[in-house]
Protein backbone atom coordinates (compact mmCIF):
# COMPACT_ATOMS: atom_id res chain seq x y z
CA UNK A 1 0.00 0.00 0.00
CA UNK A 2 1.58 3.31 -0.68
CA UNK A 3 1.72 6.28 1.99
CA UNK A 4 2.33 9.94 1.50
CA UNK A 5 5.45 11.08 2.60
CA UNK A 6 5.84 15.00 3.03
CA UNK A 7 9.17 16.18 1.06
CA UNK A 8 9.89 20.07 2.92
CA UNK A 9 13.02 22.58 1.70
CA UNK A 10 15.36 22.88 4.36
CA UNK A 11 17.52 26.14 4.41
CA UNK A 12 21.08 24.69 5.81
CA UNK A 13 21.42 26.68 8.85
CA UNK A 14 20.66 27.03 12.59
CA UNK A 15 17.68 26.51 14.09
CA UNK A 16 15.96 25.48 10.65
CA UNK A 17 14.88 21.88 11.68
CA UNK A 18 14.12 22.94 15.32
CA UNK A 19 11.32 25.37 13.64
CA UNK A 20 9.36 23.18 11.57
CA UNK A 21 9.58 20.25 13.91
CA UNK A 22 7.62 22.53 16.55
CA UNK A 23 5.90 23.95 14.24
CA UNK A 24 4.02 20.40 13.34
CA UNK A 25 4.16 18.85 17.20
CA UNK A 26 2.60 22.13 17.76
CA UNK A 27 -0.36 21.54 15.48
CA UNK A 28 -0.04 17.82 17.26
CA UNK A 29 1.39 16.45 14.35
CA UNK A 30 3.78 13.47 14.96
CA UNK A 31 6.41 12.45 13.44
CA UNK A 32 6.77 8.69 12.78
CA UNK A 33 9.59 8.52 10.63
CA UNK A 34 11.83 10.95 9.06
CA UNK A 35 15.48 11.81 6.91
CA UNK A 36 17.37 13.92 5.42
CA UNK A 37 19.14 14.83 2.37
CA UNK A 38 21.54 17.61 2.60
CA UNK A 39 24.07 19.73 0.18
CA UNK A 40 26.13 23.09 1.51
CA UNK A 41 23.28 25.33 1.41
CA UNK A 42 19.74 23.15 1.42
CA UNK A 43 18.41 19.99 2.23
CA UNK A 44 15.33 18.24 1.77
CA UNK A 45 13.55 16.79 4.60
CA UNK A 46 11.81 13.69 4.02
CA UNK A 47 8.63 12.38 6.73
CA UNK A 48 5.94 10.13 7.17
CA UNK A 49 3.28 11.52 9.52
CA UNK A 50 0.57 11.03 11.07
CA UNK A 51 -1.48 13.11 9.07
CA UNK A 52 -0.34 14.02 5.96
CA UNK A 53 -2.49 16.35 5.02
CA UNK A 54 -2.83 18.37 7.32
CA UNK A 55 0.77 18.32 7.98
CA UNK A 56 0.80 19.82 4.23
CA UNK A 57 -1.62 22.29 5.15
CA UNK A 58 0.32 23.44 8.28
CA UNK A 59 3.31 23.93 6.58
CA UNK A 60 2.29 25.80 3.57
CA UNK A 61 0.38 28.14 5.63
CA UNK A 62 3.77 28.76 7.42
CA UNK A 63 5.38 29.57 3.94
CA UNK A 64 7.05 25.95 3.48
CA UNK A 65 8.18 24.99 -0.17
CA UNK A 66 6.19 21.08 0.62
CA UNK A 67 5.61 18.53 -1.79
CA UNK A 68 3.82 15.09 -1.65
CA UNK A 69 5.53 12.24 -2.61
CA UNK A 70 4.53 8.67 -2.49
CA UNK A 71 6.42 5.98 -0.65
CA UNK A 72 6.08 2.28 0.26
CA UNK A 73 6.28 1.26 3.81
CA UNK A 74 7.60 -2.12 3.37
CA UNK A 75 7.95 -4.66 6.08
CA UNK A 76 11.37 -6.09 6.52
CA UNK A 77 12.52 -9.24 8.74
CA UNK A 78 14.91 -7.86 11.23
CA UNK A 79 17.34 -10.39 11.17
CA UNK A 80 20.75 -10.43 9.16
CA UNK A 81 19.76 -10.57 4.88
CA UNK A 82 16.33 -9.11 5.96
CA UNK A 83 16.68 -5.87 3.69
CA UNK A 84 19.40 -7.71 1.25
CA UNK A 85 16.38 -9.96 -0.09
CA UNK A 86 13.98 -7.15 -0.37
CA UNK A 87 16.66 -5.23 -2.57
CA UNK A 88 17.62 -8.35 -4.96
CA UNK A 89 13.67 -8.77 -5.30
CA UNK A 90 13.35 -5.21 -6.39
CA UNK A 91 16.71 -5.77 -8.46
CA UNK A 92 14.94 -8.80 -10.40
CA UNK A 93 12.61 -6.94 -11.63
CA UNK A 94 14.73 -3.87 -12.62
CA UNK A 95 12.96 -1.50 -9.66
CA UNK A 96 15.60 1.11 -8.84
CA UNK A 97 15.76 2.64 -5.58
CA UNK A 98 15.97 6.42 -5.07
CA UNK A 99 16.07 6.47 -1.41
CA UNK A 100 15.14 5.08 1.61
CA UNK A 101 15.13 5.28 5.63
CA UNK A 102 13.85 3.20 8.02
CA UNK A 103 10.98 3.96 10.77
CA UNK A 104 11.62 4.89 14.66
CA UNK A 105 9.41 1.97 15.27
CA UNK A 106 9.47 -1.57 14.71
CA UNK A 107 6.63 -3.57 13.96
CA UNK A 108 6.20 -6.99 15.50
CA UNK A 109 10.21 -8.94 14.62
CA UNK A 110 10.14 -6.68 11.30
CA UNK A 111 11.73 -3.48 10.78
CA UNK A 112 10.09 -0.42 8.28
CA UNK A 113 11.67 0.05 5.85
CA UNK A 114 10.57 2.90 3.39
CA UNK A 115 11.44 2.86 -0.14
CA UNK A 116 11.01 5.47 -2.25
CA UNK A 117 10.62 3.74 -6.01
CA UNK A 118 11.57 3.85 -9.90
CA UNK A 119 8.25 2.22 -10.32
CA UNK A 120 5.94 2.33 -6.98
CA UNK A 121 3.29 0.31 -8.92
CA UNK A 122 4.59 -2.83 -9.72
CA UNK A 123 6.82 -2.80 -6.36
CA UNK A 124 3.57 -2.95 -5.05
CA UNK A 125 2.30 -5.97 -6.82
CA UNK A 126 5.53 -7.76 -6.47
CA UNK A 127 5.46 -7.24 -2.61
CA UNK A 128 2.17 -8.71 -2.80
CA UNK A 129 3.13 -11.68 -5.22
CA UNK A 130 6.02 -12.61 -2.70
CA UNK A 131 3.97 -12.23 0.57
CA UNK A 132 6.06 -9.17 1.74
CA UNK A 133 4.21 -7.04 4.03
CA UNK A 134 3.58 -3.37 3.03
CA UNK A 135 1.91 -0.99 5.37
CA UNK A 136 -1.18 0.90 4.74
CA UNK A 137 -1.85 4.85 5.18
CA UNK A 138 -3.73 4.29 8.20
CA UNK A 139 -1.55 1.36 9.37
CA UNK A 140 0.97 3.91 9.24
CA UNK A 141 -1.28 6.48 11.56
CA UNK A 142 -2.18 4.07 13.74
CA UNK A 143 1.73 3.21 14.84
CA UNK B 1 5.33 55.33 -48.85
CA UNK B 2 6.62 53.98 -45.67
CA UNK B 3 9.46 56.19 -44.84
CA UNK B 4 9.05 60.11 -44.26
CA UNK B 5 11.78 61.86 -43.53
CA UNK B 6 10.76 65.49 -41.87
CA UNK B 7 14.45 67.21 -42.73
CA UNK B 8 16.27 64.83 -45.15
CA UNK B 9 18.94 67.29 -45.85
CA UNK B 10 20.11 66.53 -41.84
CA UNK B 11 18.53 62.96 -41.65
CA UNK B 12 20.41 61.37 -44.39
CA UNK B 13 23.26 63.54 -44.63
CA UNK B 14 26.81 62.15 -45.59
CA UNK B 15 28.40 61.87 -42.43
CA UNK B 16 31.96 63.64 -42.93
CA UNK B 17 29.70 66.56 -43.60
CA UNK B 18 27.71 66.07 -40.73
CA UNK B 19 30.71 65.87 -38.61
CA UNK B 20 32.09 69.07 -40.35
CA UNK B 21 28.74 71.00 -39.41
CA UNK B 22 29.19 69.13 -35.75
CA UNK B 23 32.70 70.85 -35.66
CA UNK B 24 31.84 73.81 -36.30
CA UNK B 25 29.08 73.81 -33.90
CA UNK B 26 31.09 72.41 -31.37
CA UNK B 27 33.68 75.38 -31.61
CA UNK B 28 30.82 77.68 -30.88
CA UNK B 29 29.28 76.15 -27.82
CA UNK B 30 32.31 75.53 -26.06
CA UNK B 31 33.37 78.89 -26.49
CA UNK B 32 30.10 80.31 -25.59
CA UNK B 33 30.25 77.81 -22.34
CA UNK B 34 33.25 78.75 -21.38
CA UNK B 35 32.64 82.58 -21.62
CA UNK B 36 29.52 82.50 -20.04
CA UNK B 37 29.27 79.66 -16.91
CA UNK B 38 31.95 79.93 -14.68
CA UNK B 39 31.45 76.02 -13.58
CA UNK B 40 33.07 74.64 -16.60
CA UNK B 41 35.32 77.82 -17.20
CA UNK B 42 37.08 76.79 -13.91
CA UNK B 43 36.78 73.00 -14.85
CA UNK B 44 38.21 73.45 -17.89
CA UNK B 45 41.27 75.34 -16.36
CA UNK B 46 41.73 72.82 -14.09
CA UNK B 47 42.22 70.41 -17.16
CA UNK B 48 44.03 72.72 -19.25
CA UNK B 49 41.83 72.83 -22.23
CA UNK B 50 41.20 76.36 -23.90
CA UNK B 51 38.83 76.87 -25.98
CA UNK B 52 40.82 77.34 -28.92
CA UNK B 53 42.25 73.53 -28.32
CA UNK B 54 39.16 72.50 -29.54
CA UNK B 55 38.81 72.58 -33.47
CA UNK B 56 36.95 69.10 -34.41
CA UNK B 57 34.57 66.41 -33.02
CA UNK B 58 37.92 64.38 -32.24
CA UNK B 59 38.84 66.51 -29.46
CA UNK B 60 35.45 66.40 -27.30
CA UNK B 61 37.45 63.12 -25.62
CA UNK B 62 39.73 66.69 -23.73
CA UNK B 63 36.74 68.39 -22.44
CA UNK B 64 36.00 67.97 -18.68
CA UNK B 65 32.34 66.34 -18.15
CA UNK B 66 28.95 67.69 -16.40
CA UNK B 67 26.95 65.56 -14.30
CA UNK B 68 23.21 65.88 -12.47
CA UNK B 69 24.82 66.82 -9.46
CA UNK B 70 26.52 70.11 -11.21
CA UNK B 71 22.22 71.35 -11.99
CA UNK B 72 21.76 70.61 -8.17
CA UNK B 73 24.51 72.10 -6.78
CA UNK B 74 24.43 75.77 -9.56
CA UNK B 75 20.25 75.70 -8.88
CA UNK B 76 18.68 77.38 -10.81
CA UNK B 77 20.93 79.65 -12.98
CA UNK B 78 24.23 78.68 -12.15
CA UNK B 79 24.64 76.86 -15.70
CA UNK B 80 22.92 79.57 -17.64
CA UNK B 81 24.61 80.60 -21.08
CA UNK B 82 22.36 83.68 -21.73
CA UNK B 83 21.13 86.52 -20.15
CA UNK B 84 17.43 86.16 -18.56
CA UNK B 85 15.66 88.56 -20.73
CA UNK B 86 16.47 85.97 -23.98
CA UNK B 87 14.89 82.78 -22.13
CA UNK B 88 11.43 82.46 -22.48
CA UNK B 89 11.00 78.99 -20.96
CA UNK B 90 11.97 76.74 -18.22
CA UNK B 91 11.30 73.03 -17.91
CA UNK B 92 12.61 71.01 -14.60
CA UNK B 93 12.16 67.68 -13.08
CA UNK B 94 10.95 67.56 -9.79
CA UNK B 95 14.14 64.93 -8.84
CA UNK B 96 13.24 62.34 -6.22
CA UNK B 97 15.41 63.71 -3.59
CA UNK B 98 16.12 67.16 -2.40
CA UNK B 99 16.21 70.07 -5.03
CA UNK B 100 14.64 70.29 -8.58
CA UNK B 101 16.54 70.62 -11.58
CA UNK B 102 15.90 73.04 -14.25
CA UNK B 103 16.66 73.87 -17.86
CA UNK B 104 16.47 77.87 -19.93
CA UNK B 105 14.97 77.69 -23.18
CA UNK B 106 15.99 80.27 -25.80
CA UNK B 107 13.37 80.97 -28.58
CA UNK B 108 16.09 79.21 -30.66
CA UNK B 109 16.15 76.62 -27.72
CA UNK B 110 12.51 75.74 -28.16
CA UNK B 111 12.73 75.93 -32.07
CA UNK B 112 15.68 73.34 -32.63
CA UNK B 113 13.38 70.91 -29.94
CA UNK B 114 10.34 71.55 -31.65
CA UNK B 115 12.39 70.19 -35.01
CA UNK B 116 13.78 67.22 -33.27
CA UNK B 117 9.98 66.55 -31.92
CA UNK B 118 8.45 67.13 -35.89
CA UNK B 119 11.36 64.41 -37.23
CA UNK B 120 10.11 62.26 -34.54
CA UNK B 121 6.60 61.82 -35.54
CA UNK B 122 7.10 62.45 -38.91
CA UNK B 123 9.27 59.05 -38.97
CA UNK B 124 6.61 57.61 -37.16
CA UNK B 125 4.32 58.34 -40.30
CA UNK B 126 2.51 61.42 -38.85
CA UNK B 127 1.42 65.05 -40.92
CA UNK B 128 -0.73 67.35 -41.20
CA UNK B 129 -3.52 64.78 -41.94
CA UNK B 130 -2.99 63.24 -38.68
CA UNK B 131 -4.58 63.33 -35.42
CA UNK B 132 -1.89 63.40 -32.36
CA UNK B 133 -3.05 62.73 -28.88
CA UNK B 134 -1.04 63.57 -26.19
CA UNK B 135 -0.66 61.80 -23.39
CA UNK B 136 2.53 62.95 -21.26
CA UNK B 137 1.59 65.48 -18.66
CA UNK B 138 1.60 69.26 -19.75
CA UNK B 139 3.77 71.49 -17.30
CA UNK B 140 7.54 71.77 -15.96
CA UNK B 141 7.62 68.08 -17.37
CA UNK B 142 9.14 68.30 -21.21
CA UNK B 143 7.23 64.79 -22.16
CA UNK B 144 3.36 67.12 -22.94
CA UNK B 145 4.62 70.14 -24.12
CA UNK B 146 7.58 68.59 -26.39
CA UNK B 147 5.38 66.71 -27.88
CA UNK B 148 2.58 69.45 -28.54
CA UNK B 149 5.11 71.27 -30.26
CA UNK B 150 6.43 68.90 -32.29
CA UNK B 151 3.08 68.16 -33.42
CA UNK B 152 2.00 71.65 -33.72
CA UNK B 153 5.44 71.73 -36.10
CA UNK B 154 3.85 69.16 -38.55
CA UNK B 155 0.79 70.69 -38.99
CA UNK B 156 -1.15 67.69 -37.25
CA UNK B 157 -4.42 68.18 -35.04
CA UNK B 158 -3.11 67.77 -31.57
CA UNK B 159 -5.22 66.77 -28.76
CA UNK B 160 -3.43 68.35 -25.71
CA UNK B 161 -4.92 66.08 -23.26
CA UNK B 162 -1.96 65.66 -20.71
CA UNK B 163 -1.84 62.52 -18.30
CA UNK B 164 -4.41 60.56 -16.73
CA UNK B 165 -8.39 60.09 -17.06
CA UNK B 166 -8.13 56.83 -19.14
CA UNK B 167 -11.79 56.63 -19.58
CA UNK B 168 -11.74 60.00 -21.29
CA UNK B 169 -8.56 59.20 -23.17
CA UNK B 170 -9.92 56.42 -24.55
CA UNK B 171 -13.29 58.47 -25.52
CA UNK B 172 -11.50 61.02 -27.19
CA UNK B 173 -9.06 58.21 -28.74
CA UNK B 174 -12.81 56.61 -30.41
CA UNK B 175 -14.73 59.95 -30.97
CA UNK B 176 -11.61 61.60 -33.04
CA UNK B 177 -10.35 59.06 -34.35
CA UNK B 178 -6.97 59.26 -32.63
CA UNK B 179 -4.12 58.18 -34.99
CA UNK B 180 -0.57 58.71 -32.90
CA UNK B 181 -0.48 58.44 -29.48
CA UNK B 182 2.55 60.08 -27.26
CA UNK B 183 2.69 58.40 -23.81
CA UNK B 184 4.61 56.51 -21.81
CA UNK B 185 4.67 53.02 -22.80
CA UNK B 186 3.59 51.75 -19.06
CA UNK B 187 0.79 54.25 -20.14
CA UNK B 188 0.16 52.61 -23.64
CA UNK B 189 0.28 49.67 -22.03
CA UNK B 190 -2.63 50.27 -19.57
CA UNK B 191 -4.83 52.28 -22.36
CA UNK B 192 -4.62 48.99 -23.89
CA UNK B 193 -5.81 46.84 -21.03
CA UNK B 194 -8.79 48.91 -20.51
CA UNK B 195 -9.71 48.93 -24.07
CA UNK B 196 -9.81 45.16 -23.54
CA UNK B 197 -11.74 45.43 -20.43
CA UNK B 198 -13.87 47.60 -21.51
CA UNK B 199 -14.54 45.15 -25.00
CA UNK B 200 -13.59 47.85 -27.09
CA UNK B 201 -12.81 46.40 -30.71
CA UNK B 202 -9.80 47.33 -32.02
CA UNK B 203 -11.07 47.75 -35.17
CA UNK B 204 -12.78 51.13 -33.78
CA UNK B 205 -9.68 52.71 -33.49
CA UNK B 206 -7.77 54.77 -35.92
CA UNK B 207 -4.35 54.54 -34.41
CA UNK B 208 -1.47 53.68 -36.69
CA UNK B 209 1.76 54.29 -34.80
CA UNK B 210 2.89 55.58 -30.89
CA UNK B 211 5.86 57.56 -29.94
CA UNK B 212 6.36 56.09 -26.46
CA UNK B 213 8.89 57.21 -23.89
CA UNK B 214 10.20 58.67 -20.69
CA UNK B 215 10.95 54.95 -18.97
CA UNK B 216 13.00 52.03 -20.31
CA UNK B 217 10.69 49.21 -21.39
CA UNK B 218 11.43 46.02 -23.45
CA UNK B 219 10.55 44.11 -26.73
CA UNK B 220 8.16 42.26 -24.93
CA UNK B 221 6.39 45.52 -23.88
CA UNK B 222 6.72 46.31 -27.58
CA UNK B 223 4.81 43.28 -28.71
CA UNK B 224 2.23 43.48 -26.45
CA UNK B 225 1.34 47.06 -26.98
CA UNK B 226 0.96 46.89 -30.64
CA UNK B 227 -1.13 43.51 -30.21
CA UNK B 228 -3.52 45.53 -27.85
CA UNK B 229 -3.54 48.78 -29.38
CA UNK B 230 -3.19 48.14 -33.20
CA UNK B 231 0.05 50.30 -33.42
CA UNK B 232 3.63 51.00 -34.44
CA UNK B 233 5.42 51.21 -31.65
CA UNK B 234 8.24 53.51 -31.34
CA UNK B 235 10.94 54.00 -28.84
CA UNK B 236 11.84 57.38 -28.05
CA UNK B 237 14.37 59.46 -25.70
CA UNK B 238 14.86 62.62 -24.40
CA UNK B 239 15.86 64.32 -21.19
CA UNK B 240 15.47 67.85 -19.83
CA UNK B 241 19.08 68.20 -19.52
CA UNK B 242 19.67 68.21 -22.91
CA UNK B 243 16.55 69.39 -24.85
CA UNK B 244 12.79 66.90 -23.82
CA UNK B 245 11.34 64.30 -25.93
CA UNK B 246 12.75 63.91 -29.46
CA UNK B 247 16.74 63.62 -28.52
CA UNK B 248 16.61 60.59 -30.44
CA UNK B 249 13.64 58.67 -32.15
CA UNK B 250 12.94 55.02 -33.74
CA UNK B 251 12.22 55.18 -37.38
CA UNK B 252 9.54 52.32 -38.76
CA UNK B 253 12.42 49.77 -38.89
CA UNK B 254 12.47 49.52 -34.98
CA UNK B 255 15.81 49.14 -35.31
CA UNK B 256 17.41 51.73 -32.74
CA UNK B 257 16.84 55.71 -32.16
CA UNK B 258 18.32 58.27 -34.34
CA UNK B 259 20.00 60.20 -32.56
CA UNK B 260 19.02 64.05 -34.08
CA UNK B 261 22.99 64.50 -34.46
CA UNK B 262 23.00 68.28 -35.97
CA UNK B 263 21.99 69.11 -32.44
CA UNK B 264 23.57 66.75 -29.95
CA UNK B 265 27.07 64.61 -30.24
CA UNK B 266 25.96 61.68 -28.36
CA UNK B 267 29.33 59.52 -27.41
CA UNK B 268 29.48 55.68 -25.49
CA UNK B 269 32.22 56.08 -22.46
CA UNK B 270 33.74 53.45 -20.42
CA UNK B 271 32.18 54.70 -17.20
CA UNK B 272 34.88 53.94 -15.19
CA UNK B 273 37.88 55.41 -16.61
CA UNK B 274 35.86 58.08 -18.80
CA UNK B 275 37.45 56.57 -21.74
CA UNK B 276 35.81 57.09 -25.15
CA UNK B 277 34.43 53.81 -26.77
CA UNK B 278 33.83 53.25 -30.58
CA UNK B 279 30.82 52.64 -32.16
CA UNK B 280 29.43 48.92 -30.95
CA UNK B 281 30.86 49.14 -27.69
CA UNK B 282 28.46 49.16 -24.86
CA UNK B 283 28.99 52.05 -21.85
CA UNK B 284 27.37 55.27 -20.66
CA UNK B 285 25.48 57.36 -23.11
CA UNK B 286 27.24 61.11 -22.44
CA UNK B 287 25.60 64.04 -25.04
CA UNK B 288 27.00 67.38 -26.06
CA UNK B 289 24.53 69.87 -26.99
CA UNK B 290 25.56 71.68 -30.21
CA UNK B 291 23.09 74.56 -30.75
CA UNK B 292 21.68 74.53 -27.57
CA UNK B 293 22.26 78.85 -25.74
CA UNK B 294 20.03 78.57 -22.68
CA UNK B 295 21.85 75.91 -20.84
CA UNK B 296 24.34 73.93 -22.93
CA UNK B 297 25.41 70.73 -21.58
CA UNK B 298 29.01 69.58 -22.30
CA UNK B 299 30.01 66.06 -22.05
CA UNK B 300 26.93 65.25 -19.88
CA UNK B 301 27.14 62.12 -18.47
CA UNK B 302 23.39 60.47 -18.42
CA UNK B 303 24.39 57.22 -16.41
CA UNK B 304 22.67 55.41 -19.29
CA UNK B 305 23.93 52.08 -20.93
CA UNK B 306 23.81 51.52 -24.09
CA UNK B 307 25.18 51.12 -27.40
CA UNK B 308 25.93 53.44 -30.58
CA UNK B 309 25.52 51.96 -34.17
CA UNK B 310 26.75 54.21 -37.09
CA UNK B 311 25.82 51.86 -39.55
CA UNK B 312 23.36 53.50 -42.37
CA UNK B 313 19.48 52.86 -41.52
CA UNK B 314 17.32 50.79 -44.12
CA UNK B 315 15.33 54.16 -43.79
CA UNK B 316 18.06 56.65 -45.87
CA UNK B 317 18.65 58.01 -42.43
CA UNK B 318 22.78 58.24 -41.73
CA UNK B 319 21.95 59.64 -38.43
CA UNK B 320 23.48 57.59 -35.21
CA UNK B 321 21.21 54.52 -33.97
CA UNK B 322 21.25 54.34 -30.10
CA UNK B 323 20.24 50.65 -28.83
CA UNK B 324 17.29 50.32 -26.31
CA UNK B 325 18.62 51.17 -22.97
CA UNK B 326 20.32 48.56 -21.35
CA UNK B 327 20.62 49.65 -17.44
CA UNK B 328 21.97 52.50 -15.09
CA UNK B 329 25.42 52.45 -14.20
CA UNK B 330 24.49 53.58 -11.08
CA UNK B 331 23.64 50.15 -10.28
CA UNK B 332 26.25 48.63 -12.30
CA UNK B 333 28.31 46.16 -10.52
CA UNK B 334 32.24 45.60 -10.80
CA UNK B 335 33.09 42.14 -9.64
CA UNK B 336 36.87 40.84 -10.63
CA UNK B 337 36.97 43.65 -12.97
CA UNK B 338 33.63 42.10 -15.18
CA UNK B 339 30.78 45.03 -15.38
CA UNK B 340 27.25 42.76 -14.01
CA UNK B 341 24.80 44.50 -14.22
CA UNK B 342 21.47 43.04 -11.84
CA UNK B 343 19.04 43.26 -14.75
CA UNK B 344 21.26 41.08 -16.51
CA UNK B 345 21.02 38.62 -13.43
CA UNK B 346 17.52 39.16 -13.49
CA UNK B 347 16.68 38.41 -17.35
CA UNK B 348 18.34 35.01 -16.31
CA UNK B 349 16.64 34.31 -13.56
CA UNK B 350 13.20 34.94 -15.08
CA UNK B 351 14.59 32.38 -17.95
CA UNK B 352 14.34 29.26 -16.11
CA UNK B 353 11.50 27.26 -15.43
CA UNK B 354 10.30 27.96 -12.01
CA UNK B 355 12.73 30.23 -10.74
CA UNK B 356 10.73 33.60 -8.89
CA UNK B 357 11.85 37.48 -9.82
CA UNK B 358 12.69 37.27 -6.03
CA UNK B 359 16.74 37.36 -5.88
CA UNK B 360 19.63 38.92 -3.79
CA UNK B 361 23.03 39.18 -5.07
CA UNK B 362 26.06 39.24 -2.33
CA UNK B 363 29.04 40.72 -3.68
CA UNK B 364 31.75 40.27 -1.25
CA UNK B 365 35.55 40.01 -1.17
CA UNK B 366 38.13 37.05 0.74
CA UNK B 367 41.65 37.17 0.20
CA UNK B 368 41.05 39.34 -2.13
CA UNK B 369 39.05 38.22 -4.67
CA UNK B 370 35.31 39.37 -5.44
CA UNK B 371 32.99 36.60 -4.97
CA UNK B 372 28.91 37.21 -6.67
CA UNK B 373 26.21 34.80 -4.30
CA UNK B 374 23.03 34.96 -5.72
CA UNK B 375 20.24 33.77 -4.13
CA UNK B 376 17.39 31.97 -5.52
CA UNK B 377 14.08 31.35 -3.61
CA UNK B 378 12.84 28.32 -4.11
CA UNK B 379 9.06 27.75 -5.69
CA UNK B 380 6.83 25.13 -5.42
CA UNK B 381 7.21 25.05 -9.18
CA UNK B 382 10.93 24.21 -8.87
CA UNK B 383 10.97 21.80 -6.08
CA UNK B 384 11.03 18.23 -6.18
CA UNK B 385 11.76 15.76 -4.12
CA UNK B 386 15.13 15.17 -5.11
CA UNK B 387 18.42 17.12 -4.57
CA UNK B 388 19.34 16.05 -7.88
CA UNK B 389 16.89 18.40 -9.68
CA UNK B 390 17.51 21.33 -7.25
CA UNK B 391 21.41 21.19 -7.43
CA UNK B 392 20.57 20.77 -11.66
CA UNK B 393 18.26 24.24 -11.43
CA UNK B 394 20.86 25.76 -9.63
CA UNK B 395 23.67 24.67 -12.53
CA UNK B 396 21.62 25.72 -15.13
CA UNK B 397 21.51 28.87 -13.56
CA UNK B 398 25.29 29.40 -12.70
CA UNK B 399 25.84 28.40 -16.64
CA UNK B 400 23.47 31.13 -18.01
CA UNK B 401 25.01 33.80 -15.91
CA UNK B 402 28.39 32.67 -16.80
CA UNK B 403 27.13 33.04 -20.34
CA UNK B 404 25.44 36.22 -20.53
CA UNK B 405 27.17 38.19 -17.43
CA UNK B 406 30.41 36.58 -18.10
CA UNK B 407 31.33 35.75 -14.57
CA UNK B 408 31.31 32.59 -12.44
CA UNK B 409 28.64 32.89 -9.37
CA UNK B 410 27.88 30.66 -6.13
CA UNK B 411 24.24 29.87 -6.64
CA UNK B 412 22.73 29.72 -3.59
CA UNK B 413 18.59 28.45 -2.92
CA UNK B 414 16.69 29.84 0.19
CA UNK B 415 13.40 29.03 1.47
CA UNK B 416 10.31 30.76 0.15
CA UNK B 417 9.51 34.38 1.17
CA UNK B 418 12.83 34.84 3.10
CA UNK B 419 14.14 37.23 0.90
CA UNK B 420 12.76 40.81 1.73
CA UNK B 421 10.35 42.76 -0.61
CA UNK B 422 10.14 46.15 -0.95
CA UNK B 423 7.54 48.33 -1.54
CA UNK B 424 8.93 50.14 -4.72
CA UNK B 425 12.11 49.76 -6.09
CA UNK B 426 13.75 46.44 -4.61
CA UNK B 427 16.99 46.61 -2.93
CA UNK B 428 18.67 43.72 -4.99
CA UNK B 429 22.54 44.27 -4.05
CA UNK B 430 24.67 43.41 -0.80
CA UNK B 431 27.97 44.86 -1.45
CA UNK B 432 30.48 43.91 1.55
CA UNK B 433 33.54 45.25 -0.05
CA UNK B 434 34.97 47.64 1.50
CA UNK B 435 35.97 49.73 -1.61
Amino acid sequence: MRVKQLSVFLENRKGSLAAMAQLLGGSGINMLALSIAETDNFGICRLIVSNAEEGVRILRAAGYTVRITEVLVVCVPDRPNGLAEVLRMMEHEDISVEYLYSFVRNSGYNALIIFRLSDIGRAERLCEEKGVKTLSKDEVEAL
Amino acid sequence: MRTKIWNSDVECMDRERLRALQGERLRAVVKREYENVPLYRERMDEKGVKPADIRTVDDLQYLPFMEKTDLRDTFPYGLFAAPKKDIVRIQGSSGTTGKPIVSGYTQNDIDAWTEMMARTLTAAGADENSIVQVCYGYGLFTGGLGAHQGAGRIGAMTVPMSSGNTQRQIMMMLELGTTHLCCTPSYALYLGETLEKMRIDRSQLKLKAGCFGAEPWTEEMRGEIERLLGLDALDIYGLTEIAGPGVSFECMEKHGMHVNEDHVIPEIINPLTGKALPYGEKGELVFTTITKEGMPMIRYRTHDICRLHDEKCACGRTLVRMERLMGRTDDMLVIRGVNVFPSQIESVLVGVQGVAPHYLLVVDRQNATDSLEIQVEVTDDMFADSLGKLEEIKRIIGERIKSVAGIKALITLVGPGTIPRFEGKAKRVIDKRNL
